[in-house]
């Protein structure tokens, strides 16, 4: 056997194969959709925006700056929807940071295997429930609960009350879940650590593991909060429609996300000014969630402590 | 240096700080018993308004129509009574909208149902007040309707299912809704399934470390942050808008409506779960061990091929579990829905990717706005209709984790 044997066929020279050019440009297409679609959202968005601030009747500053939003009149100040939108936030956070916090580092610190893993799935399975399901809970639970609570005369129907309270619940799971992934990421030795030195188990979950994990935690509120922001169903349903400047948490007041939930909803014509207006409050939406997860990511990146 | 006792000694603080230990503890308990009880809640208030007394007032007694009750009397039966009973042009239209010999039992009885007997439900309370305070409630109605009876009634029942919408709450169902919801999410997962399968295999078995490709992920997980409503407006500018004529379906030979149709829901839908199904078939192909595409290319396959026979089906059952994940957000959201545009009170069912539709949660929301308790009773019902569903795909999901997930 000799070299005179070999298959004269065999070319060991790289062949073109259109095929496989085919393909991966294909799935370079797919991969670049991505893109278009945020594109497409920072195009449609500008453009729309560019509209509404080009006709005479608005202005940025007022845009800005004004507190009354009604388009009948031509008076279009976004701080009506902004303020409600901040204070639904601000209730659902108030609910869902002690709450989350609490559910995660006990699930963390203190509970037992067979609990903890009753207990993540449960939390993850909740954080699916479609947001309308909470709408509904705020509606005709909680709205119901403040009213026997506070008196019919002071909690309104309609009450951004009543929409943050269940808002916050909505996010709860959300921050609790990625805030124990958190806490799990600390290493034992550090709790071992602080065990040795005869700290009890609140002193190391809330200054040792807390403090170590706090990059992973700040962007779960982040996060949550950004949610918090572009959530509708529960807003459109229970806190009210109407845009009003108020910060009386038991008055109906409309956020962003509602009066477009709104607005669109009705029968809408091109080209007017209330279907311009409702792409300049989802610019200050995109805007406000962009951002937000931004920082979140920033912090995670650059705050993260690696250990070993 | 002088010495304090306070500071060499650390018995006197121990006490205290044993004590805050243990309020410590018990409020981290208190937090997560909190959080699961407000969750209970929810559920216990859906579940306990799918049941519950009612009190109907009748225009004609049924006893005064035949004399067994109108529960046993045979589709022949109800027929005559109807045509007997309401004036015969209306006899007619029912007639002329379908036939009643092809009209099931179960159709007819609610048309006796509707307008003979003419039932309204005047109140409606939830089951555990109805247990609870039942002579109370009796007593309110034989006050406030004396003509009105009380009876149980259950909200979910079968034909809750194969009812489609009316405004009269005891006639209404969800088949238009649950429909619409299939069709959505059936065109919505054959668009989206591909691309975001290719999008993960370009980024994990194709992409190179380069700029484009760290701003295509980057990309990405932005996309998944953005508020669901803007899915809706870009749905609203593109698809419903801008490509109107294909939407529509009028360059399909599709003349009624406009692009308000189930084909750009679906198409808004694909984009919003497109990043959902891009991470975690990404997170898939990756936990694919190197050494099965080291193996299948010193065998000389290409990369399409080591891809194809070697990568995908190892990926697979994590794939396929992050798809169902995915198709469960699709079948649950309702802001970018409303503002593409469904329908606020559609009758017919639909046909096809051109028809105007509804969906389970929009359906949820309209009737959770209405004021009347009864159409409540039917957000619950449709609640736990939408829950029963989207726990069955989260089970599917699981056992698709447990039976095919044997990684190497």
């Amino acid at each position: 056997m000799g070299v005179d044997n070999f298959p004269p066929m065999l070319v060991l020279r790289r062949r073109s194969r259109p095929g496989e050019w085919l393909i991966q440009g294909f799935l370079l297409l797919c991969a670049l959709l991505s893109i278009l679609t945020t594109l497409g959202i920072v195009v449609v968005l500008g453009r729309e925006s560019w509209l509404f601030f080009g006709d005479e009747a608005v202005t940025l500053s007022e845009f800005l700056t004004s507190t009354t939003w009604q388009p009948a009149i031509g008076h279009f100040g976004v701080w009506p929807l902004l303020n409600a939108t901040l204070m639904t936030t601000t209730i659902a956070m108030l609910v869902a940071i002690p709450l989350g916090l609490g559910v995660a580092i006990y699930l963390s610190e203190y509970a037992a295997p067979h609990v903890h893993d009753f207990l993540k799935p449960t939390l993850e399975v909740l954080a699916g429930i479609p947001t309308v399901v909470y709408g509904y809970f705020a509606l005709t639970f909680m709205t119901p609960l403040l009213q026997n609570l506070f008196g019919r005369e002071t909690v309104e129907i309609y009450n951004t009350a009543s929409a943050g309270l269940v808002m916050g619940i909505m996010i709860l799971p959300l921050i609790a879940s990625l805030s124990e992934d958190a806490l799990r990421a600390v290493p034992r030795s550090l709790r071992e650590a602080a065990y040795a030195l005869g700290a009890t188990p609140l002193e190391t979950s809330t200054q040792v593991v807390l403090p170590a994990a706090l990059s992973g935690i700040s962007a779960a509120i982040i996060l949550g909060i950004s949610r918090a922001i572009g959530e509708t169903m529960i807003v459109s349903i229970a806190a009210g429609a109407g845009p009003s400047f108020t910060l009386n948490p038991f008055e109906a007041a409309e956020t962003m996300t509602g009066h477009i939930a709104r607005i669109s909803g009705g029968d809408l014509s091109y080209n007017t000014i209330d279907y311009n207006s409702i792409f300049a409050l989802g610019m200050t939406l995109f805007i406000f969630t962009f951002s937000l997860n931004l920082i979140s990511r920033i912090i995670v990146e650059r705050f993260r402590e690696v250990y070993e | 240096m002088s010495f304090d006792p306070e500071r060499s000694n650390f018995a006197p603080t121990l006490r205290s700080r044993r004590t805050w230990a243990r309020i410590g503890r018990w409020l981290f308990i208190a937090a997560t018993v909190v959080a699961l009880a407000a969750l209970m809640m929810m559920l216990y208030n859906v579940a306990t308004s799918t049941v519950g007394l009612v009190a109907v007032e009748y225009e004609r007694e049924p006893s005064t129509l035949v004399e067994q009750p109108l529960e046993e009397v045979s589709k022949e039966e109800l027929v005559a009574l109807l045509q007997a009973n309401i004036s015969a042009g209306l006899f007619r239209r029912l007639e002329h909208d379908q036939p009643f010999a092809t009209r099931s039992r179960e159709t007819v009885y609610d048309l006796v149902i509707e307008h003979v007997v003419a039932e309204t439900i005047v109140r409606s309370w939830p089951l555990d007040k109805s247990l609870v305070d039942r002579a109370a409630i009796e007593a309110e109605i034989a006050a406030d309707y004396p003509t009105a009876r009380v009876r149980f009634h259950a909200w979910l029942q079968p034909q809750f299912l194969t009812r489609s919408m009316s405004s009269n709450p005891e006639q209404a169902g969800v088949r238009t809704a649950l429909l619409g919801s299939l069709w959505m999410v059936l065109i919505t997962m054959l668009l989206a399934f591909p691309i975001g399968v290719g999008s993960a295999i370009y980024l994990e078995e194709y992409a190179s470390d380069t700029l484009l490709n760290s701003i295509l992920q980057s990309n990405i997980n932005n996309l998944a942050g953005i508020p669901s409503i803007i899915y809706g407006m870009l749905g609203l500018a593109i698809f419903v808008r801008t490509l109107e004529p294909y939407t529509s379906g009028a360059a399909f030979g599709v003349l009624d409506g406009n692009g308000r149709t189930i084909l750009s829901a679906s198409l808004t839908m694909a984009l919003l779960i497109l990043p959902i199904i891009i991470v975690s078939a990404q997170e898939a192909i990756r936990a694919v061990p190197q050494s099965i595409r080291l193996a299948s290319y010193g065998l000389g396959a290409t990369r399409w091929q080591t891809t194809w026979y070697q990568v995908l089906p190892v990926a697979m059952p994590g794939i396929l579990t992050g798809t169902i994940l995915a198709m469960s957000r699709a079948i649950g959201e309702t802001a970018p829905l409303i503002v593409v545009g469904a329908s606020t009170f559609i009758v017919s069912d639909p046909t096809g990717p051109f028809s105007k539709f509804t969906v389970l949660p929009i359906q949820i929301y309209q009737w959770t706005s209405r004021p009347q308790a009864e159409f409540r009773h039917l957000a619950a019902t449709a609640i736990v209709v939408l829950l029963v569903l989207l726990l069955t795909l989260n089970a599917t999901a699981v056992l698709v984790r447990q039976r095919l997930g044997r990684l190497p």
